[in-house]
């Protein structure tokens, strides 16, 4: 046809091709090489299965055995739908629905290729049917429809697992929003080929956000609130199903120079976790729980109904706190845990405290507090005595760490207030120390000093009360100085 | 001839309605607009029906077994009623003793029917019971009542309620008790409306139902409490026998449903 027309360039055109096709190579290969992606491409839905076992399925925070090097099988499981009150926060329950017991629900770990067969039990006490909604499965609802079981029923459906990732699951009956505010969701992990690269300890952490009609913390038997769930005002955000989940005795356990996996769920039903962990910075970060590696990151976002898998070394012994960085929700509302990690000290990595000191801040105008025109002291008038006890509790309060307890001062560093020339030659200089601060070198009772001395934030009164007492000290010359002579001082 | 028909049929009506005073409560017809229902002609009429003040109790059901022996849970055809069927007898005539005065449940639908049928009654309508349980103390309607609608959906969260007494409870408008927050009740028509166990495909014939899903506002909590009854429904068939279902009996109310029932 006009073959010739369409392509009048032939000449120029392979070369082109070819060059492009090689850039092509060159950058499907870099990715592949930074992301750590291999599996992708693949279809595994004609993976054969070779044999068939009993799948182990744990409870948080425990994780079943890797899947290692082993072929794809068949596996059953099981899992039992319950609704029974637990624990929220000390003296708080709630009534939860659960998959397996336990908020969040069973672990589950399969590899790519599996062929699953899954029985589904709803304990006959139960109000409610319930079904089960796993993301890594390819096929109607994820296994919703086919999984919608009555109270005192039971369900058995099978699928194949063809995508490898960690996968979020959950309830998926109406009122939905409901059935997972009350703790319906948990994990399934479908490792690829050869299994994920060995570490030495796994945890399985789930965030959830839950709603009662109490505010948190409020004791007694708490009901589900949908007014709430609908405006999406959670009063618990927490892990593991509550408050203590992860701290106290259910603290996560491991040992300095271990390496860590994280697998991070977030159940919602509503809020997007910034999930981070104080003291460590993930070395990878699996985003989305799918292939793509992010390297040395400090906090994730996982989405409601999203995982995450989240690998880092704890170098040193520490507490390592997991929270979800919108941090009102970490410290008022649940979302903290502790992985505590024990073992030898590293002071290559983290050496504590080396030294504390002393932070004065130069120049005698930084500390001053904007001025609030509008309060009006009342005026207090005070006999000598009552300046010098007055201004003895100031003094303890305000001058005493640096000018010691008997005015003697630190050599060196502060000058003495006791029986000190500088100080007896001018009490106004003395008020203007103290409103405004002192620099530079000064000669006291025949010693250089050269320090700062801060303004002092006190009022008339207080600045009239401590000169008094200092004069009245330590054999200084008794001066009294009074709130009208400071306030004549201030307002030079 | 035709005045005698008339007033036998008048005074049947009389002695029937007399009879039904102690156990059923008359509820007057009227249109409402069932959870699934949107746009405009979503209201559905409900005629008038007698409906038990209370739902059946073990002790009712105990007589009923008795007299029929082909519902006696050894006797009872497997295509009617699965292996829980009144697994907690101590045989075939005795309910547990401590259970008397509880909802029967544990009861298949064809049981349940049976059960009615004996009666002269009939299971209610999905209609039918939505129409009286939206009754509070004071309206035929509450629905828009949040308080009313809160306190439904925490009876519905309460577990082991399937233990309580029965009449203890308030008695609703039309005189009806423990509609909510006992047990789950039987209705003719449960599986009319299939409420999918993929609750979220809005795709096929349901999709009233979740249209209806689709637009709950803050102030439609009663949807919710409705939701969770459908949901409840849509999962069973006519055999299950479960520990959280009950049921309770409607007979027609009217004069031309009185006759055919004659």
């Amino acid at each position: 046809m006009n073959y010739k027309n369409i392509c009048p360039n032939k000449g120029y055109f392979y070369p082109l091709l070819f060059i492009l096709a090689l850039a092509f190579t060159a950058c499907t290969q870099s990715q592949s090489r930074n992301t750590g992606a291999k599996s992708y491409t693949k279809d595994y839905s004609k993976t054969k299965v070779f044999g068939e076992m009993v799948a182990e399925l744990t409870a948080p925070p425990h994780v079943p055995p890797p899947v290692g090097n082993r072929p794809a099988m068949k596996l059953y499981m099981e899992m039992e739908i319950t609704e029974e009150e637990m624990e929220m926060a000390d003296g708080v329950s709630y009534l939860f629905w659960t998959f397996g017991g336990t908020v969040p629900g069973s672990f589950i770990r399969a590899r790519v290729g599996d062929e699953v067969e899954f029985k589904i039990k709803n304990h006959p006490d139960n109000k409610l049917p319930h079904n089960i909604d796993l993301h890594a499965v390819t096929g109607q609802g994820g296994g919703a429809e086919a999984s919608f079981v009555a109270p005192g029923h039971e369900k058995t459906f099978s699928f194949k697992l063809i995508n490898p990732g960690l996968y979020v699951y959950h309830c998926a009956t109406a009122p939905v929003g409901m059935h997972i505010a009350n703790g319906m969701y948990g994990l399934i992990l479908v490792e690829p080929e050869g299994g994920l690269p060995p570490v030495d300890k796994e945890f399985y952490v789930m965030q959830g956000d839950f709603y009662t009609e109490g505010r948190f913390g409020e004791p007694g038997l708490q009901p589900f609130d949908m007014q709430k769930a609908y405006d999406e005002r959670p009063d618990y955000v927490v892990f593991n199903g509550s408050v203590n989940g992860l701290s106290g005795e259910n603290a996560l356990q491991a040992k300095a120079g271990e390496t860590i996996r994280i697998f991070f769920g977030n159940g919602g039903p509503n809020l997007a976790s910034s999930f981070h962990v104080i003291g460590e910075i993930f070395d990878k970060v699996y985003v989305d729980g799918g292939d793509q590696i992010n390297s040395n990151v400090g906090t994730t976002l996982v989405p409601a109904g999203g995982a995450a898998i989240l690998e880092f070394k704890a170098d040193v012994p520490s507490n390592l706190v997991l929270v979800d960085h919108s941090i009102f929700r970490a410290f008022n509302k649940g979302a903290l845990g502790i992985l505590s990690v024990t073992g030898e000290e590293n002071e290559k990595i983290f050496a504590g405290e080396i030294m504390e000191g002393i932070y004065l801040p130069e120049g005698s105008t930084i500390q001053k507090m904007p001025k609030d025109g509008n309060v009006v002291s009342p005026p207090v008038t005070m006999t000598k005595s009552e300046l010098i006890d007055t201004g003895k509790k100031i003094y303890m309060q305000a001058c005493f760490a640096c000018h010691q307890a008997n005015g003697e001062g630190v050599a060196n560093a502060f000058p003495p207030l006791a029986n000190a020339d500088y100080l007896n030659a001018d009490v106004n200089r003395s008020i203007d120390v103290l409103l405004h601060g002192l620099s530079g070198e000064i000669t006291v009772n025949g010693k250089k000093y050269n320090s700062i001395m801060p303004s002092q934030q006190l009022k008339d009164e207080e600045v009239a009360a401590v000169l008094t007492y200092v004069y009245n000290s330590w054999g200084n010359n008794g001066s009294e100085v009074t709130p009208e002579m400071v306030n004549k001082r201030r307002k030079k | 001839m035709r005045k005698l028909i008339l007033l036998m049929a008048g005074f049947f009506l009389i002695s029937n309605a007399s009879a039904q005073n102690n156990q059923m409560a008359l509820i007057e017809g009227g249109n409402y607009t069932p959870l699934y229902g949107v746009g405009e002609q979503s209201e559905t009429a409900v005629g008038d029906f007698y409906l038990d003040k209370l739902p059946v109790t073990y002790a009712d059901f105990q007589e009923f077994v008795r007299n029929h022996s082909k519902w006696q849970k050894s006797n009872v055809t497997k295509l009617f009623a699965d292996s829980r069927y009144l697994s907690n007898w101590e045989n075939d005539l005795k309910a547990p003793a401590n259970l008397m005065d509880k909802p029967v449940t544990m009861v298949s639908w064809f049981a349940a029917k049976a059960y009615c049928e004996c009666q002269g009654k009939r299971l209610p309508t999905v209609d039918e019971w939505e129409y009286a349980a939206m009754a509070s103390t004071s309206k035929r309607d509450s629905r828009s009542d949040s308080l009313y609608n809160v306190s439904i959906l925490r009876s519905y969260e309460q577990p082991k309620t399937y233990m309580k007494t029965v009449g203890n409870s308030e008695a609703n408008y039309w005189g009806v008790q423990d509609m909510h927050g006992m047990v789950w009740e039987w209705t003719q028509d449960f599986n009319s409306i299939i409420l999918t166990g993929e609750s979220r495909n809005n795709g096929n014939t349901d999709a009233g139902l979740f249209c209806a899903a689709g637009a709950i506002g803050a102030k439609d909590m009663m949807n919710y409490a409705a939701f969770m009854r459908f949901a409840m429904r849509s999962s069973l068939k006519a055999n299950f026998s479960l520990t959280t279902l009950g049921f309770r009996c409607a007979k027609d109310a009217g004069p031309q449903n009185q006759l055919t029932f004659k």
